[in-house]
Order: structure tokens, then C-alpha cells, then sequence
């Protein structure tokens, strides 16, 4: 498709602005003043449009294809959310406001919204208390590892490694590493678990914190995830909760009693707020009795005549990681989400989720090798090893489920398992789309050894084949530039 | 509602299939005394009755007030065409274009995203978007950081006070030193800078148009900078980019910024949209996602997410920043904007703002005891000087149907006194005329 | 695979060709090719001290990015500048055009820690079993 610069006709009007009813001033100094202008487009409203319409058809989306990513939690986004987030008296409200002397009671929808949901994540997580100010998952982790930091410095130490194991989120280590800490990697053992003896090897009076994911990437609950974090606290680490995959467990386990400390959530993922490709999402983080001090201001108070307001007179506190109260949109979409789903929903939304990936795993272990055969949660891992032996790649399976109409899972992720297939098919998915989902599995296990080539070729069906990603990485094209 | 689509026949069969008796059964691998202490929720709502009482919350909210406050955050007027484009959900519920033959659409859109911030901007390279300005400025400050190897940031303070108490955030566990350098007159000063400027210095940070709404040439500074091998770095608002200066044309190195403005609702502070660009011999240290245009096997043109290996998915512990998820949906309405506004909407767009600004200083010069900070040349905010505590003073004009503007006292020590005032396209003549006699008559009360 | 027989190895895969005082290094032909396609090289800066083992470059394929490690200690002399806009010829010429960086070697003795070709050979096929 053309570019929207491609279609650019100079003179053409997209959008009418006020006309000036004010006399002119003077105009700025010359100094101040660019010399070239933008190189906007010039294009009608109507091509606008038709050229955003047309390269929306151009994706999956959740609302168009089965979208099993595992560790993306791609779940239905419900449209009644995205009506709540567009209501005038959220949508406009400016952030300033509360903070005007008197303010508060300008905001008080919001801030209720906030104060609200900050007892409902605790709740459902076992922590004494929330932020809603991260804005990503990465982002929730770079708070909570901020916050450890600010732990341990009010106990005069200055602690040195993070442990994390190799089966992690990429995040982590860089959350971790940003954060100034250096990054102690754990391998994971036979059973898919974090190795214990050297896990305890690794631990020591210089460990921080402990940061895991639980369910772990491997879609494993770890069993002894108590005595890790006993450990932890006994050489007075913390742990932290890695709450990507908080949709396996709502109702079964929570973070705070498993004995975690700082935990982050992924709004975007179990709180069905859209992906938005690619953004934006919400990770508030959550933390125990401890580290409640140290929390990011401001934070919403309910004052005894049940009026809330922001506060910011917390010595302790991190300070800002973000310029006001969180991605507000965000967090009202999935509170919105969470008043209807009620308790029982949240329960049934963990036990159907983990149900169909348990599904999809019995029944395509026949065809791919299982890294570790056991009752997985919310998501499971298969390798395509056994297709590699005829030239087949997880990403080549990959391309084929593109053209079956299916977005693939997960690739190549997590690094320990090779050749490696994520599936999360999610609680909203009905049963016909799951097996429709396992035929294609099948049946391009079948192709691996009947016509490898037919996968190599894929995907056939889509506007554009493969893409040569060297030639990209090597000639760096990342803007348009006129030809004029 | 719980919007699972499995019923009790399906779920028995797929039990069968999984061979286990029940659900539970799925959960035996958390032992009982793993079990939640307490899972004291409320039941669940019908969608009618949720939202209904959000309603209801949407209506305690402020939002009919005349809105003159700015301080980084703008209520500009949104083309309905953004909403219903970027309602289209096959945008919306996508995810980040890892699969690029099944996300053409979302790949284009940000390659297009990209060249828009070049262009406004004037830098070479951008990405696909960063959570906000504040930690777009941070990411900003930590390139210069490991670009130069120096540790050192000087940081004006005309840099909005919210950045630079993110900044000091960030880096608390690291050891980088920051000096703040005083604003004199409105503007950058920069003796100050100067002084403080050697060769252990990895940047010097300032703001376009600054806190206090002054517009400045940074040039000299900006040169001054590079004779320390050290980068200079702008924080700057996208709309003033129709009529000043663009930080190219002023030798930044790094731009960094709140895409709000860009056809985002205010939305009580977010999601919103950090935008950066960057000279060209520093993209490999710029953090986030990149997309590339490259050729299909048919050398058809197509696009993919390109140099990944920076990234924290492949790098780990080495990557240039943590980010994964970004603001990619804020991008897309900014895009839509800009592409909306063209060329010459938005350097209109800008006049409209200067010229409406403009109108409301001489109108509000009027009024008695009023004083308007004219030491430099302002783009759409402005500072004013009141007789009394600005703080009662926005009080009572909240009573008169405004949000008057933000005092400053809350963010600058001895400044209790000054109120800076934001004029958008949206304000009308009677409005702003309205306004003076309404701060008229709040200062005779 | 090629594995010429005047140059030294290390376990990490970097080839050493000694010259007097002076060592020329790169990555080797199994290196370059279980990278893939290699799309950018991150070079040793000219004048810096680089020890034996430890990092001095980077090499980046469209999926990974790949430490890669002095061979022997010593000060950098020479970066092959080529590799900045033809990163390619690390995949064409290992051990040629490929080269990354030249170093005045500042201890002669850490030569014996290195692989000849033979042992090098060896070496590799513990790996693919």
C-alpha cells in the first residue's frame, strides 16, 4: 500500500480549524522561528480514512483471529470498556486539576475510580497496598525493583545482584540491570524448574531481590515457590512477583501469600484491556506491609467524610515515575472489567483459561514434543524439534498458521525450550475455535514430513510474503524521505 | 458476565480429553496451604449496571469548567475522524507486530508514525513511541549517558518541574549527578550553564518553550555543548514545532517530548505518548521498537520491527532500556492528527494558539493588578503576576466556571503570586474576554 | 568449514593470527555461521586496553546479539571499518575480510592458552554431538 506521504497533493485539506477571531499580534522574532516547514501530508479527510481503514484490514486482531501469543494473554477486550473510556467526564478531565489548591473535589469520579482499584488488585493479590502509576508491564517492573532499591538503602544497605532464572521475560534482567543492579541467572532444571541447588548457591547477603514468574514462562507452577521465597527472606532478599501470567491463578494463589513482596500486573493481559498493538498497556505494582512507604506519590486517600484526594506527603517515597496518576484510560477499562466479572467471574476466567490450554495440550502432545509432559496452567510450551529434523522451524509453522488464518503463538520464547511454540489460547475462546486451532497445528505437523516446502513457502495467502528482515537490519530504512 | 464461551457439555469433553475429572483437579499442583487467605470481591455486574455507576462517577468530574490550564498537558480540540479511526478494532486488539506478514497495517502505521516525528522534529531517526515525555526525557538522559560514558546532566529548571522529579527518580540507585541551572528573565541562563559545563558533562537538558511557557533559541547553547563533547538534549511541545524553531534547526541531538497534544484526550494523565528523536549516529543506544521497510521473496515493499537485537527480548541485562509494551494506539492518533492537520492545518494550527495567547495577555494586561511576565516572547502559556496568592485566586474562578490556570507556587518556592495561564485554538475571543473579567472581579472580592 | 592452520582459537570462537607484536582477530567460520546473517558489528575502539577472555565487540544478526572477546590481551591499534557498512563480509570472510580489530599484544605468554587449529577441530566436534 502507498504511504499516506505517497499520497500527499500539496494544496489538499484534511481538517477545517477556527478561523482567528482575535486581531493579530506581532509575530515571534524571527530567531524563534523555523526556517522549513514540516513535511506533513496533504491529504483529504476522506483519504485519511480510507488509508487508515484499509491498512487496519491488514492485521489480525483479536477481533478478527483466533490470537493464541502465549505470555500476551490475548483475551477478548469487552466493548463496554472502551464506551466507559470514552465518556466526556473521564475522557476530559485534565491531570492538573486535583492538584489546584481545593481541586480534589473537581476529581473526585477519578480519584474514586483509583482508590477503588487500588483495593481491588490488593485484594486479589494479597498486598497491603497499589500504585496504578506504572504504565507497562516493564515499567511496573522498573518501579518495583526502584522500590526494593529504596528498601534497602532505609535499612543502610546496599545490596548488589537480582536473581533471576533463564526461563524469564527479557524484561526482567533489564529492569533489573537499569536499575543498577547486576543480574544473577539461574538455570532451570530437568523438571522445568528454577534449579534449587544452585538457586541457593547463588543467594547471599549482596542478593536484593529474587524476581520470578509464576505460573513460570514454561506455563509451570513451581510447588516450591514457598520455600524459595522463605529462603530469600531468610538472607533478607525480596521477592518479586512477575504478574505476566496472573490469569492461570485468580482465586487459586495470590502473590502476598505465596510470600512475595513486590508484584506487578499487566492490566492489558489478565484485565482484557486491549493490546492496542503494541500499547498502551498498565502495570500497577503492588507490594507487602514493608515497602508500603516507599511507594511512588501521589498516592489517593479516602478522607473520614468519605471524599478522597491525592497525597503527597510521604518523606519515604520514590517520587514520581510517572507525570501523574497512571494510564488512567486504562486502569478505568479494566476496572470497569474486573465490577463485571465479580468474584466468581475472575475464578471461572483463571479455571477456563487454564482448561483450554490444557486442551490444546493433550491434544497436539502426540504430534510435537512437550518440553516438560505435565498439567500446565494457563499456557503451554511444545517444541518443533521433531519437525526440525525434516527442516522444519517453529517459525516456518508459524508462517503456515498465518495462512490458515490463525496468529501464531509465541516463538522462540522462552530461549530454554528449542524451537520453541507458546500457546495461550485464553478463557474466551470457544471450543470450535480450539480445535479448528489444533487441526492447523496438526496438520502442519503432518506437512513438516509429507511437503516441508509447502511450510517454507508460507505464508501464500497474505498481501505480502516473507520479508527479508537481513536486508532491513543491514540497509536501515525507517522513515520516508521525498524523492524531490 | 464472564465472557467465557465454553459450556458445561464442552468443558466435561474437554476434561475427557485432558483426563481429568474436574477443573480442580487442573489445580493440584498448588498445595493447599497455597490456597488464598482471602478473596473478598464483589460479585459481578451486568454491563448496564457497571456502567451506569461509572456514569455516574464520569459526572462528579470537572470537566464543563473553561480550561486555561496547560503545564504541559493541552486541551486541543480532536478531529472526530481520530476517535473513529482509532476505534477501528482491528488496530486496537492487535498486539505488537512480531508476525509482520499478518500486521502490515500496524507496521506501516508506525513507519509512517516514525517519519512524522522526524519531520516535526528535523532529527533523522525515531521509534515506534515511549510511555510519556517524562520518561521519553529519561531515556533521553540515559543515552547521553552511555554515549558519552560521563555521568554528569545539567538540567535548566525551566524543565518541567514532574520530568526532573522523574529523572531524579530514575537514576536515585545510580550515580549521576545533576545540576540545576536557574531560569533568569524566563529564559535558560546561560551563564549558569556555562559554568557548570565541562568536560565530565554528558548533557545539558532544556525545555522548548520552558514551564513558564517562554520560547527560546538555544543555539549558542546547543554549540557550546558540542565544544565539550557532551549532547544537548530538548524537551519540547509538538504543537509549538508548526512556528518555532525545530530542535534540528537548533542542533539538539536528542528531542524528546509529550505527544498529548497530538489528537490525545486529556484523560486524567494518561495513556499518552512519549515521543524521541535522534540524530542519526545515535540510533543504536535510542531504546524501544524500530520498524524498517524492507521487500518481500517478490521484492514487493513491506515492513518489519528491525535492529531487535538492542532490544530487552534479545539482549537481556545488555539491552539499551527495559521497555516492551509502548503507547503504540497514542501513536496512531497522532499520526491520524498530523495527517489530518497536513502542512500548512498545523503551522495554522500553531498560529491559532500564538495569536489566541497573544490576545489574552493584552486582554488580561488589563485587568487591575494584573502583571504580564513579558521578559520573553511566550508560544501559547504564559506567566502572570497577581496581586494575591494565586492558589485562592484559581478558587474562586473554579466558583466562576473556570480552571483558571496552574500557580506556580506549587512547583517554584517564592512564586506564590504567579499563574500560568494556557490559550488553545479552542478558546474563543468571548472566553478569553469573559475570563479577565471574571479574574477582574475574583481579585476585587 | 574452514579452519586455517597458521591461526590460533579460542573456546568462544575467535580466531588470533600472529604477527610479531601484533594479533589480528575476528570470529570464526562456525561462529559466523550459527549467527546467521550478521547485520552489525559493534568494533573495539581504537586505543583501548582490551584483555585476554574478556569483551571487546559485539555482533548483531537480525535475532541475536553475540559477545565476542579478546583472544589476547593488549592495546587496540586498528578497527576494520569496512565491517561498519558491509557487515557481510564477516559471513564471506571469516578470516579474511572479515577481520575486526588489530592489537599490539602487551603479553606474548597468553598465546598458550589458545587453541591451534587441530585442538580447535577437536574442540568443535564435542560441541555438535
Amino acid at each position: 500500500m502507498q504511504l499516506i506521504f505517497e499520497k500527499s497533493r500539496p494544496g489538499r485539506l484534511g481538517f477545517s480549524l477556527p478561523q482567528l477571531d482575535v486581531l493579530p499580534a506581532v509575530c515571534l522574532p524571527e530567531k524563534y522561528c523555523r526556517q522549513t516547514a514540516a513535511q506533513l501530508p496533504e491529504v483529504s479527510e476522506l483519504d485519511v480514512v480510507r488509508h487508515f481503514s484499509n491498512l487496519s484490514r491488514l492485521n489480525f486482531s483479536v477481533d478478527t483471529n483466533f490470537y493464541p501469543l502465549g505470555s500476551c494473554t490475548m483475551k477478548y477486550n469487552p466493548k463496554f470498556t472502551e464506551k466507559v473510556a470514552a465518556l466526556s467526564g473521564f475522557s476530559d478531565l485534565h491531570p492538573l486539576l486535583p492538584q489546584l489548591w481545593g481541586g480534589g473535589m473537581l476529581a473526585q469520579g477519578s480519584l474514586e475510580v483509583l482508590y477503588n482499584m487500588e483495593r481491588l488488585l490488593s485484594e486479589i493479590t494479597g498486598m497491603a497496598a497499589f500504585t496504578l502509576q506504572p504504565l507497562a508491564g516493564a515499567h511496573g517492573e522498573l518501579t518495583g525493583v526502584m522500590l526494593i532499591a529504596a528498601y534497602h538503602k532505609a535499612n543502610g544497605e546496599k545490596r548488589k545482584h537480582i536473581i533471576i532464572p533463564d526461563s524469564s521475560h527479557g524484561t526482567n534482567p533489564a529492569s533489573a540491570a537499569i536499575a543498577g543492579y547486576t543480574v544473577v541467572v539461574i538455570p532451570t532444571d530437568s523438571e522445568g524448574a528454577l534449579d534449587m541447588a544452585l538457586y541457593k548457591k547463588a543467594l547471599n547477603s549482596e542478593t536484593a531481590a529474587v524476581m520470578l514468574t509464576c505460573p513460570d514462562t514454561l506455563g509451570l507452577f513451581n510447588p516450591k515457590i514457598k520455600e524459595i521465597a522463605d529462603l530469600a527472606h531468610g538472607v533478607g532478599a525480596l521477592m518479586y512477583y512477575d504478574g505476566a501470567n496472573l490469569n492461570a491463578i485468580m482465586g487459586k494463589c495470590r502473590p502476598g501469600d505465596l510470600g512475595f513482596d513486590v508484584v506487578h500486573l499487566n492490566l492489558h493481559k489478565t484485565f482484557a484491556t486491549p493490546h492496542g498493538g503494541g500499547g498502551p498497556g498498565a502495570g500497577p505494582v503492588g507490594v507487602s506491609e514493608k515497602l508500603v512507604d516507599f511507594l511512588p506519590i501521589s498516592r489517593v486517600i479516602r478522607r473520614p467524610d468519605g471524599t478522597f484526594a491525592l497525597d503527597y506527603h510521604k518523606r519515604k517515597s520514590i517520587g514520581y515515575i510517572a507525570p501523574f496518576y497512571g494510564n488512567f484510560g486504562v486502569i478505568l477499562k479494566a476496572y470497569a472489567y474486573i465490577l463485571a466479572l465479580g468474584k466468581s467471574g475472575l475464578m471461572e476466567a483463571s479455571e477456563n483459561a487454564v482448561l483450554s490450554a490444557n486442551y490444546c495440550l493433550a491434544r497436539l502432545k502426540d504430534h510435537y514434543v512437550v518440553g516438560y509432559d505435565r498439567i500446565c496452567m494457563h499456557e503451554c510450551v511444545l517444541s518443533a524439534a521433531r519437525q526440525l529434523e525434516h527442516g522444519v522451524h517453529a517459525l516456518d509453522i508459524a508462517k503456515y498458521l498465518i495462512d490458515q488464518g490463525f496468529h501464531p503463538p509465541t516463538i522462540y520464547f522462552p530461549m530454554i525450550v528449542k524451537e520453541a511454540l507458546m500457546i495461550e489460547p485464553t478463557e474466551t475462546e470457544n471450543k470450535e475455535t480450539l480445535d479448528a486451532f489444533i487441526e492447523a497445528m496438526i496438520c502442519a505437523a503432518q506437512l513438516s514430513e509429507s511437503d516441508p516446502d509447502a511450510l517454507h513457502r508460507a505464508p501464500s495467502q497474505m498481501p505480502i510474503k516473507r520479508l527479508d528482515e537481513t536486508k532491513a537490519a543491514r540497509q536501515l530504512d525507517l522513515r520516508w524521505i521525498s524523492k524531490k | 458476565m464472564n465472557y467465557i464461551a465454553h459450556t458445561e457439555i464442552e468443558k466435561k469433553e474437554m476434561l475427557k480429553v485432558i483426563g481429568v475429572s474436574s477443573v480442580e483437579e487442573l489445580f493440584k499442583c498448588i498445595p493447599s496451604n497455597l490456597r488464598p487467605k482471602s478473596f473478598n470481591l464483589p460479585e459481578g455486574k451486568s454491563e448496564f449496571e457497571v456502567f451506569e455507576y461509572l456514569k455516574l462517577l464520569a459526572n462528579q468530574n470537572a470537566t464543563q469548567l473553561t480550561n486555561f490550564v496547560g503545564g504541559g498537558f493541552y486541551d486541543h480540540y480532536i478531529p472526530a475522524a481520530v476517535d473513529a479511526l482509532a476505534s477501528r478494532s482491528e488496530f486496537y486488539t492487535a498486539y505488537t507486530p512480531y508476525q509482520p506478514e499478518c500486521s502490515q497495517g500496524w507496521l506501516q502505521a508506525i513507519y509512517e508514525y516514525q517519519t512524522i516525528i522526524c519531520e516535526l522534529t528535523g532529527l533523522d531517526v525515531s521509534n515506534a513511541s515511549l510511555y510519556d515525555g517524562g520518561t521519553a526525557l529519561y531515556e533521553a538522559a540515559m543515552m547521553a549517558v552511555r554515549l558519552t560514558g560521563r555521568k554528569k546532566i545539567i538540567v535548566d529548571s525551566g524543565v518541567s518541574l514532574i520530568y526532573r522529579t522523574m529523572l531524579y527518580a530514575y537514576t536515585s540507585n545510580l550515580a549521576i549527578e545533576f545540576v540545576e541551572t536557574p531560569v533568569v528573565h524566563g529564559q535558560s541562563c546561560r551563564e549558569d550553564i556555562y559554568k557548570h559545563l565541562d568536560a565530565k558533562t554528558a548533557a545539558v537538558i532544556v525545555q522548548n518553550p520552558n514551564f513558564f511557557g517562554a520560547v527560546d533559541d538555544f543555539s549558542d547553547i546547543v554549540e557550546r555543548v558540542h565544544t565539550f563533547g557532551a549532547l544537548a538534549v530538548a524537551s519540547v511541545y509538538p504543537v509549538s514545532l508548526g512556528m518555532l524553531k525545530s530542535p534540528q534547526e537548533m542542533g539538539f541531538d536528542i528531542a524528546t517530548g509529550e505527544g498529548q497534544s497530538l489528537g490525545l484526550p486529556l484523560s486524567f494523565g494518561g495513556p499518552y505518548l512519549g515521543f524521541i528523536a535522534v540524530k542519526k549516529e545515535h540510533l543504536r543506544q535510542m531504546p524501544g521498537r524500530i520498524v524498517g521497510a524492507t521487500v518481500d521473496k517478490d521484492n514487493k515493499r513491506g515492513f518489519v520491527l528491525t535492529l531487535q537485537a538492542r532490544e530487552q527480548h534479545i539482549r537481556r541485562e545488555r539491552a539499551t532500556s527495559n521497555i516492551c509494551s509502548n503507547e503504540a494506539l497514542c501513536a496512531l492518533r497522532a499520526l491520524i492528527y498530523t495527517s489530518l492537520l497536513g502542512k500548512t492545518g498545523f503551522q495554522e494550527l500553531a498560529r491559532l494558539n500564538y495569536q489566541k495567547a497573544e490576545f489574552a495577555k493584552a486582554t488580561l494586561e488589563k485587568v487591575k493588578g494584573v502583571k504580564v511576565k513579558r521578559s520573553a516572547p511566550t508560544f501559547n502559556e504564559f506567566t502572570l503576576e497577581l496581586p494575591k496568592n494565586a492558589d485562592e485566586v484559581v478558587l474562586r474562578m473554579i466558583s466562576k466556571g473556570f480552571a483558571g490556570g496552574f500557580p506556580l507556587g506549587r512547583f517554584y518556592k517564592g512564586l506564590d503570586n504567579y499563574l500560568l495561564v494556557a490559550v488553545t485554538e479552542k478558546r474563543t475571543k468571548e472566553e478569553i474576554v469573559h475570563f479577565a473579567n471574571s479574574l477582574e472581579a475574583a481579585l476585587c472580592s | 568449514m574452514s579452519l586455517p592452520s597458521n591461526l590460533f582459537y579460542t573456546k568462544d570462537h575467535e580466531w588470533a593470527k600472529i604477527e610479531g607484536d601484533q594479533v589480528t582477530m575476528g570470529i570464526t567460520d562456525y561462529a559466523q555461521a550459527a549467527l546467521g546473517d550478521i547485520t552489525f558489528i559493534d568494533l573495539p575502539k581504537i586505543g583501548a586496553q582490551v584483555k585476554q577472555a574478556q569483551w571487546c565487540a559485539t555482533v548483531e544478526s537480525v535475532k541475536a546479539a553475540s559477545d565476542v572477546y579478546a583472544p589476547l590481551s593488549g592495546e587496540v591499534l586498528k578497527a576494520n571499518v569496512a565491517l561498519a557498512e558491509h557487515p557481510e563480509l564477516v559471513n564471506k570472510s571469516a578470516y579474511e575480510q572479515g577481520w575486526f580489530a588489530v592489537l599490539k599484544i602487551s603479553d606474548q605468554l597468553e598465546k598458550n592458552k589458545l587453541m591451534n587449529a587441530q585442538n580447535y577441530a577437536e574442540y568443535l566436534k564435542t560441541l555438535t554431538k
